[in-house]
């Protein structure tokens, strides 16, 4: 081993600095999965009947369906009894009306996450709902928002308040039997959010969900909704972490997005779920269909990620671009360290004429860590001039980790144009030592190019998550290189 | 400033460097001259901290300290600059940002506040201007895309920035046009002072028309085999390396 690869190795040896464990008392339902845990979920919920029948249904659906294993990842088989479906905070009863009835430990909790959930808030121009495994904690800024007509409640409170929103669009991107992971998420979701943007409302902030997962042997099914009315407009940030723990944790979350005529959907997710330690022990496993549907003419939805946690990553956030000239894009930065495996990307799927998408995927592997993009693109007979634009960038760090790339072209008309282009590149060592002779010390210069490599992504992120996600990047990765 | 002494280098188990002897006061310019692989660029390499050169014998001292026990980091915090002979491009990364984010470094080492974005434009406007690099050049990823003469330039400008006690320059004329020769050496001129010192390396003695060395050493197969003035290197323009070599060959 030269001793550029060893002071690589060091430096790769990263601690994980969201991983504190919350002490809060929580509530759990029996671990296990059968029909009595959807009803007592439901039950839980105060969930109308053809709610539960819904769940009931998904249910019945995942009984049927097989895990999907065609993805470049390898773990353990999970199994779905050993793990508790329903973990509250105590006293849901009397739910917090306001942050001042939150507990102020998972107050503490944020406050170590730095998320402004208090006062400092206003400053950022965030409203945020909270999602502690799986409850959502409090939802700020709602007066304001309901003001001009925005709905951004937890699910639970959604569906008690907004039944006719909750029943016309649940599952209507993602139906239940849409894979195996969608289907379990459908039958045992516990929270998430809705956004409703009524018509040619611009979102007076941006609006943003932190996910936790803090209790142990829990899974989180969190579901997001989002529906933008015509010409309406939004921008959606989601940011993820969860404590280190030995064993590994579930996730399988399902978001829906429908952007009506003229609407436009911006999501951003920063994802720094615990990634098991550096011999691949613990870490969440994240399994999640996230699913936009361009429904009206030149609507436009556009997903932004940073995917820097989690030990598997099986992710696709997709656009199904239906109205004529809608348009979708995925910008994606996902980075593999340790025995972290990544296999994501994205669809877009052209059904309506002049549509258009962007891909731009930028996959950093270090470490022993496995990157796969895979991604389709479908262009069917109807979509005529049809435009899609793909470019997959890969960085390696190291000579033991991986990078694959499995795009899918179908292209059914003959007036579309595709392009696609993609590139493998390793921080050279003569690129470190440019930097270190300029008096960077090495995790700085290997910050400074892994950032530099993501930055086309990054630019597409709100200014406060890009400098959030940057330092993030920063830390994953503290001085890679061979 | 720096202080060679006897120093022996190997690359891959092979002996590059045989014997260095080299004192360098500050204020001093010296050129190093010598033909493809004589060992100039291990020189310049294993003087900056780079991986790989391993130092078998000898010792360097620089303002009284073991240069060779430095991280490459703190060699440049403490003053040492290179200017490569191909600077390495860093796709996204602004050469701008880069070269706060080091200037900033060595100035934490140096126990100075961060410069602050408007001092660090003034500053970096003015030291653009010495070698003529048009502003959006600063602006544009490190070396991406540059062409030879934009890389040394570059190289010139990051220099005149950091504002280094030792610079070493290595073949920063090669694919240089005469008149992108002039500018480099008028900015390298600019930067000469009683407290910097310089080392030339060069293959070519058309640099040192431009670049006026105090001291001229001939490096061939490892060793300093001539010192002089600037007259040794319009000698060896004259006569060519064989001479030099046929003569300190029995």
């Amino acid at each position: 081993m030269s001793s550029a690869t060893e002071s690589i190795d060091a430096i790769l040896k990263k601690k994980y600095d969201a991983g504190f464990i919350t002490d809060i008392e929580q509530e759990y339902a029996p671990p296990g999965l059968n029909e009595d845990i959807v009803r007592f979920i439901s039950a839980k919920k105060e969930e109308p009947e053809w709610l539960l029948e819904w769940r009931l249904k998904a249910y019945r659906r995942w009984l049927e369906m097989k895990e999907p294993r065609w993805a470049k990842v390898s773990y353990p088989e999970i199994d779905y009894q050993d793990i508790c479906y329903y973990a509250a905070p105590k006293s849901k009863d009397d739910a917090p009306k306001s942050l001042d009835e939150v507990d102020p430990e998972l107050l503490a909790t944020y406050e170590k996450l730095g998320i402004p959930l208090h006062e400092r808030e206003v400053l950022a121009g965030v409203a945020v709902d909270a999602v502690f495994d799986s409850v959502s904690v409090t939802t700020t800024f709602r007066k304001k928002l309901s003001e001009v007509g925005v709905i951004f409640m937890s699910f639970s409170e959604a569906v008690q308040e907004h039944p006719e929103l909750i029943r016309k669009y649940l599952g209507s991107v993602v139906p239940v039997s849409d894979n195996f992971f969608a289907a379990l998420n459908s039958a045992v979701f516990s929270d998430g959010s809705v956004v409703y943007i009524p018509k040619g409302v611009r979102c007076p902030m941006e609006l943003s969900t932190y996910f936790r997962i803090n209790a142990a042997k829990t899974g989180q099914f969190e579901r997001t909704l989002i529906v933008a009315d015509e010409g309406s407009y939004v921008s959606y940030l989601e940011g993820c972490t969860a404590p280190m723990r030995d064993e590994n944790q579930l996730h399988a979350a399902v978001v829906e997005l429908v952007a009506h005529k003229d609407a436009q959907i911006k999501y951003s997710t920063v994802q720094n779920w615990y990634p098991g330690d550096e011999n691949g022990k613990g870490g969440i496993f994240n399994f999640v269909t996230k699913r936009g549907l361009c429904e009206g003419e030149r609507s436009k939805i556009s997903w932004t990620q940073v995917e820097t946690g989690s030990a598997i990553t099986w992710k696709y956030p997709s656009c199904i671009l239906k109205g004529d000239d809608s348009i979708g894009e995925f910008y994606s930065v996902a980075l593999s360290n340790h025995r972290q495996q990544a296999d994501t990307g994205t669809k877009m799927i052209h059904l309506g004429k002049n549509t258009k998408s962007t891909i731009i995927s930028k996959g950093i592997s270090a470490g022993h860590g496995q990157q796969t993009y895979r991604g389709g693109v479908k262009i069917m007979r109807g979509a005529s001039n049809a435009r899609n634009y793909t470019q997959c960038d890969s960085l390696l760090i190291g000579d033991k980790c991986g990078a694959h790339t499995v795009p899918y072209v179908d292209v059914r008309n003959s007036t579309s144009k595709l392009e696609h282009e993609a590139t493998t590149s390793r921080i050279g060592e003569d690129q470190l030592f440019y930097c270190r002779q300029r008096g960077l010390a090495e995790e700085d210069a290997v910050s400074l190019i892994v950032n530099g490599f993501a930055k086309e992504v990054l630019k597409e992120l709100p200014m406060e998550f890009a400098v959030e996600a940057q330092k993030l990047l920063g830390v994953s990765l503290e001085g890679a290189v061979g | 400033m720096l202080k060679i002494e006897d120093l022996h280098v190997e690359v891959d188990g092979k002996t590059i460097l045989k014997g260095i002897t080299l004192d360098i006061a500050a204020g001093e310019v010296h050129a190093i001259m010598g033909p493809n692989g004589s060992g100039k660029s291990t020189l310049a390499y294993v003087l900056a901290g780079r991986e790989g050169y391993e130092v078998t014998k000898g010792s360097v001292t620089y303002k009284g300290q073991n240069l060779l026990e430095m991280e490459p980091e703190i060699r440049a915090a403490e003053g040492v600059f290179l200017g490569f002979q191909y600077p390495v491009a860093i796709p996204g990364v602004s050469n701008i940002y880069f070269l706060k984010a080091a200037l900033n470094a060595i100035r934490k080492h140096r126990g100075q506040d961060p410069l602050d974005a408007i001092d660090f434009m003034k500053l970096s406007k003015e030291k653009a201007g010495l070698v003529q690099l048009p502003d959006q050049l600063t602006k544009r990823s490190v070396n991406d895309g540059f062409s030879g003469g934009e890389k040394k330039r570059n190289e010139i400008y990051q220099m005149a920035m950091l504002e280094p006690s030792l610079a070493i320059l290595d073949e920063t004329d090669s694919g240089l046009d005469i008149d992108a020769l002039k500018v480099v050496a008028e900015g390298v001129n600019a930067l000469r002072g009683p407290e910097r010192a310089m080392l030339v390396i060069t293959h070519y003695q058309r640099l040192l028309d431009y670049i006026v060395p105090d001291v001229v050493h001939v490096l061939i197969d490892g060793r300093i085999v001539r010192t002089g003035d600037k007259n040794l290197a319009k000698q060896l323009e004259r006569d060519g390396y064989s001479e030099v070599r046929d003569a300190i060959q029995p």
